[in-house]
């Protein structure tokens, strides 16, 4: 019996270096939760600020063509709640990371970063020529999509459960092309409602036994 | 010292949980680096450097020496001989614990 028990052993071992050295498994749901807030409020900003500034005219998001003035104000919104998303992320990870006395930085998490951050940047390049162009009505829809892939490539390097994230958001963004005039919309239910979704069910998978015990 | 203990199939070589561990390790990543290894391992510098020589000398890796700025940055990849020797080991394990069941 102690000879098999010792192989049974030896495989569990495999198959834990294995995981422990390809995947970085330490990513929090509560980081999902906090990003999926920062998403909500911001996209709540994001209503105000443009119903603040085309009262006068009859439909709020078919009026593109006034908003120029907003961009400002609308891009240092975006540039605020991306970076408070991209922080609350790195806390709650950071912490996980502690709890499991393993560093936030190792040879995991710098590929897991490295396979999110080039979809993301060639997509952010993307969105930028097209507003450079002023196209308004696929940025909404871009940056699901975009952020949607960068999730699918990354999640060979983390829980594998963000590939169905990342899939959702790709869908979501497809949708979101076929009603540009209802972006604000999309953006919420993408970058806000999901996160928290997604975020509360990978906490209760992985996080919540290990909370309450 | 016999590569392959006549009675199980399994490889004596991974019997030690260290070069088990790298083995698993090197399987799923292109290359890793030392200080990679040390610090999913848990060991020391002397005692991983000893059992991947080991490894080494056995034909089951193959160690590239690179430089990231001044500081050595020496990495570990497994070779094709390194792959069927862990998978075979990996099959004979299975094996065992199916025969005994």
């Amino acid at each position: 019996m102690s000879v098999q028990n010792s192989h049974l052993e030896a495989l569990q071992d495999i198959r834990q270096m294995m995981q422990r050295s390809s995947r970085f498994i330490s990513l929090s749901g509560l980081s999902g939760i906090a990003a999926g807030i920062c998403g909500l409020a911001g996209s709540y900003g994001a209503h105000l600020l443009i119903q603040n500034h085309v009262k006068p005219y009859r439909d709020v998001y078919a009026s593109r063509g006034t908003l120029n003035d907003l961009d400002i104000s609308l891009f240092l919104l975006a540039l605020a709640t991306f970076t408070l998303a991209v922080l609350s992320a790195f806390y709650f990870t950071w912490r996980k990371t502690k709890k499991d006395r393993v560093a936030l930085w190792n040879h995991t998490s710098l590929q897991l970063a490295w396979n999110m951050i080039l979809p993301l940047v060639a997509g952010g390049l993307f969105i930028l020529a097209l507003l450079q162009n002023g196209i308004w009505m696929f940025i909404v829809p871009g940056c699901l999509v975009f952020y949607g892939l960068a999730l699918v490539n990354a999640s060979k390097y983390t829980l594998s459960d963000i590939r169905y994230l990342g899939i959702s958001e790709i869908i979501l963004g497809l949708i979101a092309t076929q009603f540009t005039n209802r972006g604000l919309v999309f953006w919420a239910i993408g970058f806000g409602v999901l996160h928290i979704v997604y975020g509360f069910l990978m906490w209760n998978k992985y996080e919540r036994k290990a909370d309450v015990a | 010292m016999a590569v392959n203990n006549p009675i199980s199939g399994l490889n004596k070589i991974f019997d030690n949980r260290i070069r088990l561990g790298v083995m698993s390790i090197v399987m799923v990543n292109d290359e890793i680096s030392f200080n990679d290894l040390k610090q999913l391992l848990e060991v020391t510098d002397g005692n991983l450097a000893t059992h991947l020589q080991t490894l080494e000398e056995n034909g089951f890796l193959k160690v590239h020496k690179g430089f990231v700025g001044r500081k050595t940055n020496t990495t570990y990849s497994i070779t094709k001989a390194g792959e069927k020797a862990f998978k075979d080991h990996l099959s004979a394990l299975e094996k065992m614990i199916n025969g005994v069941k």
